[in-house]
């Protein structure tokens, strides 16, 4: 007991020298500078002088060879109709989306007139300044209208539209399930929207099902923040770089099934697939509401220049206020509202020209089948074919080469087709080189206006190609 | 709100005060006079900075007053209030409430969006809705023809009564020059290339979309900037967000100014570079944030950047300040840094020729290494540009995300750019655009004079064309609007998050196509207004001269 005591005594004297210490270690850390990681290096004024005087940045751009296959455009004087002149050589267009010919179309052109007669060229604002006009709002019902949803929204750039819808939606954290294939303007929208990115092999189901079971698996690891984690699935009607379209009925299936949104980017299937033009939802008989969001530009059927959104309003309204590139840009000029308000009434008018435009895709299609050292990549139906070699010569590099010497020939034929292009570097999956052929314009007065030689021209110069580039 | 900014930086402190700052050159002599216009005692402070500036640059925010900012701060306490009361009483069916819902299939989903993310659009925007989104139907010209609507809900929904109001004065729209016509040169050579080329492209600049009227205009805009080269895009906002990432990318720096565009920061985000934020248009800011990045180098790797660029506009479409140009170029070639001058405002409007802010300084366009700007403003048409060296743009032409991806310019709008840029240039043989140029900026000083006369609290720039004026409260941006257009007058009205949240305000946009009679109207009604909503609030006090505070927060972004 008595040791215990003295111990009780002996205690405080070294407790009260360390507290002493430690108190005046906390006073002195409470008074001390505080200082930046950055500042510890302590350098003189003299140093950092050098430090700036030494450093030496990279130039802005590095230079671009001059023989780069992209940097030297062709030249298209006059329209980009079905008649074009490329480089001064007259050739048949197939390489402009223009595939229902309304670019050219007079009944298009003279509503475009009458607009530009009532508002002049620009609009000088975006959409909340005094930017809205009327020819907006009628353009936005007839899109809804068309497509049978709630709501439209109009965008002044078809690339920006997909782009800036997705940040709307999706936020750092949510989940977002896209195919390997999308175009650039959903990945750029990806990008802008900091979400965690699942990517799935091309149309594979499979493959989504299992991320989305992983998925599955992990929220219920952690429920509390599976609640606010929005999901979605960003696919296309028509694929641009691969020419066939998604399994749609299986999405909305796995939809349901796993609770995700669907939205769905329609630039190339809006006006080509489905009896009246309405893409891939009525291709399959789907019931519209069923994807979220659909997306489109009026660049290609249209044959105008910008890009809608299409939807439920609860879904759909949200963008004015969130869209940036509706936002923040002036709005499209009214004579281009205008082209594709009557580009509409000609596709609402005499939908026949979506069969006639299948079927002429169809006989393109079979006609460039059996050539050897190319083949055909994409469904039958699509007006954008893809024209792939078989195999490829070694490098990307010669294979471009090589296409670039089949697009010439053609083109010194009289057959103007084009090499889809891909910034490399960027690109999440580069798509093989392609050559992008068969934009098939449908000429509405004259409905069948590129005639069956046309056809045997291509399949004959084909066969040409094929001697001279691959035996 | 329909914002144009998107702010990275928190709201800015409460005064704000902008003076060059002895930024450059330790010997820069630095003197300040203070001139007393003729009128009233109206104090500009005019600064020469170390003879970069060849004329004088008065630029002055007005301290906001104390008793505006806390009773703002009070009129959005009652506001916030107010939407939980209403909030509550929808949520038990007290109120009717009117949001579009979500698919009943769907109600087991993950909701779309977070409540408070919408409780400002349903309990503050939708009070005052109206202000925004008017349907116009005539040219945006100096008077423009309105759809009137009218709501029955609040402004849930709108209904159109089919009465047209006419001519009302248009001081919201960019036509600084006047260009946006239904007659005249620009219309019929437009009308002329409609009928031949047709309305659309339907391919890109890369593939089969590369128009000889493109070619045409680029080589146009590049002599009018007086750069070797420039390509241009279909749309303004898309040539800053597709091009910034195809010039810098992982281990660049961006130092971008905290009021710059949402395209800007778009574009900066998306490249993939580190950016740091300066405070607007301060040059210790942005020499601090030089210094330090080219000393310490790249966070934790130590290793250099690649390469600085720095991110500026001509003219700040909220504030009406004008880029410290002469000061940027000075710090950018010190620091062995690029410039991305992005002129959406600025080109057409100021300079003598309408050349934009580098000729407003009268420096050499060669020191600017990215010239950026829109067709939408000045010129009356759509798109942007970009000018520079040579191997800028052959890089841009190559690698550009525009003009690989997306649909090349329209035709007609590409027709109605060359015959405006030549009238501005005087290529079509009147001086027609130069008579329009010094038009607006006799009419800037005019209206900003005026102004601040009356004893609005005005900011920005004295020559620039957008005109700030405060309104503080929130109440008050709706109340402006509205008493406004029963004057026959459109203005815009801007308010959080495109501000910072207590300074709302009105904001004119300058045209050379607004007569000497125009402006007398507005400016009376203005005025008038002004009285009914107590919105004069200057007290025109002198501001010692001092640095602008400036504390050593920066704010960093790295992609991740």
């Amino acid at each position: 007991k008595r040791v215990r005591d003295t111990r009780t005594k002996l205690a405080p004297a070294y407790h009260l020298i360390l507290e002493g210490i430690l108190i005046l270690w906390i006073i002195r850390l409470l008074f001390s500078k505080t200082y930046k990681l950055q500042e510890r290096s302590d350098l003189t004024l003299k140093e950092k002088e050098e430090l700036i005087e030494e450093w030496q940045p990279e130039p802005l751009v590095p230079p671009v060879p001059k023989d780069h296959p992209a940097l030297n455009y062709n030249i298209v004087s006059g329209p980009p109709t079905h008649i074009i002149t490329v480089n001064g050589k007259e050739c048949i267009n197939f390489a402009s989306f223009n595939f229902l010919g309304l670019l050219n179309n007079e009944k298009v052109k003279s509503a475009a007139q009458a607009s530009l007669k009532k508002y002049g060229v620009g609009t000088c604002g975006p959409r909340g300044f005094y930017g809205t006009f009327d020819v907006h709002l009628e353009l936005e019902e007839r899109l809804a209208k068309f497509m049978r949803t709630e709501e439209a929204i109009i965008y002044s750039y078809g690339f920006a539209t997909i782009a800036s819808a997705i940040p709307a939606y999706s936020k750092r954290g949510d989940i977002v399930f896209v195919d390997e294939a999308a175009c650039f303007a959903i990945q750029k929208g990806l990008q802008a929207s900091r979400s965690n990115i699942k990517l799935f092999k091309h149309n594979d189901m499979a493959d989504l099902e299992r991320l989305l079971k992983e998925q599955e698996t992990e929220d219920q690891k952690n429920p509390r923040k599976a609640r606010v984690t929005r999901r979605f699935i960003v696919v296309e009607g028509l694929y641009m770089n691969t020419g066939d379209i998604c399994p749609l009925p299986e999405l909305i299936k796995l939809k349901y099934k796993y609770k995700v949104r669907i939205f769905l980017e329609e630039s190339l299937s809006f006006g080509v697939l489905g009896e009246h033009g309405r893409g891939i939802t009525e291709h399959f008989g789907i019931n519209i509401d069923d994807i979220d969001l659909i997306s489109a530009n009026m660049e290609n059927s249209l044959a105008s220049i910008g890009g809608f959104c299409c939807g439920r309003s609860f879904i759909i309204d949200h963008q004015r206020l969130s869209g940036q590139g509706y936002c923040f840009s002036a709005s499209l000029p009214p004579l281009l509202a205008a082209a594709a308000i009557e580009a509409l009434n000609i596709m609402e008018d005499s939908p026949d020209i979506f069969q006639t435009l299948r079927a002429k895709c169809e006989r393109i299609h079979k006609a460039l089948q059996g050539i050897s050292g190319l083949k055909v990549v994409g469904e039958s139906f699509s007006p954008a074919l893809h024209l792939q070699l078989e195999e490829s010569c070694g490098s990307r590099e010669n294979d471009v080469k090589l296409l670039k010497r089949v697009v010439d020939y053609c083109m010194n034929s009289g057959i103007a087709l084009t090499q889809a292009r891909y910034l490399e570097k960027e690109e999440k999956c580069l798509p093989p080189p392609r050559t992008r052929t068969g934009q098939i314009c449908v000429e509405l007065d004259c409905c069948f206006l590129i005639p069956l030689s046309h056809i045997i021209r291509i399949s004959v110069l084909h066969c040409i190609v094929t001697s001279r580039f691959f035996h | 709100m329909t914002d144009l900014k998107y702010r990275l930086a928190p709201a800015s402190e409460m005064s704000r005060y902008c003076f060059p700052n002895n930024a450059v050159s330790g010997d820069a002599s630095r003197c300040v006079c203070l001139i007393d216009s003729s009128t009233v005692e109206e104090i500009n402070h005019i600064v020469h900075n170390g003879g970069l500036y060849k004329r004088p640059f008065n630029e002055a925010f007005e301290e906001t007053p104390m008793l505006v900012a806390v009773l703002t701060y009070v009129g959005y306490g009652v506001l916030t209030l107010f939407g939980y009361l209403r909030d509550f009483m929808r949520q038990w069916k007290i109120e009717k409430c009117q949001n579009a819902t979500e698919r009943e299939e769907q109600k087991d989903f993950v909701p779309l969006y977070q409540d408070f993310e919408n409780f400002y659009n349903r309990n503050l925007y939708m009070r005052i809705r109206d202000s925004w989104n008017r349907p116009i139907c005539s040219v945006p010209g100096a008077k423009v023809d309105m759809m009137e609507r009218v709501s029955h809900d609040y402004n849930w929904t709108f209904t159109y009564t089919g009465r047209v109001i006419k001519d009302i004065i248009n001081m919201g729209s960019y036509n600084y020059l006047g260009f946006a016509q239904k007659t005249g040169a620009c219309q019929e050579a437009a009308a002329k290339v409609l009928s031949q080329y047709g309305a659309g492209v339907c391919s890109t600049r890369q593939e089969m979309g590369n128009l000889d009227k493109h070619e045409e205009l680029e080589k146009l805009v590049a002599r009018f900037l007086g750069v070797e080269s420039a390509m241009a895009y279909g749309m303004g906002f898309a040539t800053n967000s597709m091009n910034i990432p195809a010039l810098v990318g992982k281990g660049c720096l961006i130092l971008s100014d905290e009021l710059n565009h949402a395209s800007l920061v778009l574009g900066a985000r998306l490249s993939g570079a580190t950016i740091r934020i300066f405070k607007h248009n301060n040059m210790q800011s942005l020499e601090k944030l030089l210094k330090d990045a080219i000393v310490h180098g790249q966070p934790r790797t130590r290793r250099p950047w690649k390469k600085i660029l720095i991110l500026v506009e001509g003219i700040y479409s909220m504030e009406g300040s004008i880029v410290r140009l002469p000061e940027v170029i000075a710090l950018k070639k010190k620091y062995k840094s690029y410039l991305y001058l992005d002129e959406a405002h600025s080109i057409g409007a100021l300079g003598p020729s309408g050349r934009g802010v580098v000729e407003y300084f009268g420096l050499n366009p060669e020191d600017v290494d990215v010239m950026m700007g829109t067709f939408t403003k000045s010129f009356g048409a759509a798109g942007g540009y970009i000018g520079g060296k040579k191997e800028l743009i052959d890089y841009l032409r190559t690698y550009s995300h525009s003009a690989a991806y997306a649909t090349s310019m329209s035709p007609p709008v590409v027709e109605q750019i060359i015959t405006s840029v030549k009238c501005i240039m005087g290529e079509d043989g009147t001086n027609i655009g130069r008579a329009r140029v010094q038009q607006l900026a006799e009419n800037t000083r005019y209206f900003r004079r005026r102004l601040k006369e009356m004893g609005f609290i005005i900011y920005g720039n004295e020559d620039s064309p957008v005109v700030p004026l405060m309104l503080y409260m929130p109440a008050k941006i709706g109340a402006f609007g509205r008493e406004m257009l029963k004057r026959n007058i459109g203005v815009v009205v801007v308010g959080f998050p495109a501000t910072p949240i207590i300074e709302s305000r009105a904001r004119f946009c300058l045209s050379a196509a607004h007569t000497k009679e125009m402006l007398d109207t507005a400016l009376k009604e203005i005025n008038e207004v002004g009285d009914l909503l107590q919105l004069k609030y200057s007290r025109r006090r002198l501001v010692p001269l001092l640095d602008r505070p400036f504390d050593e927060t920066t704010y960093e972004e790295t992609e991740d």
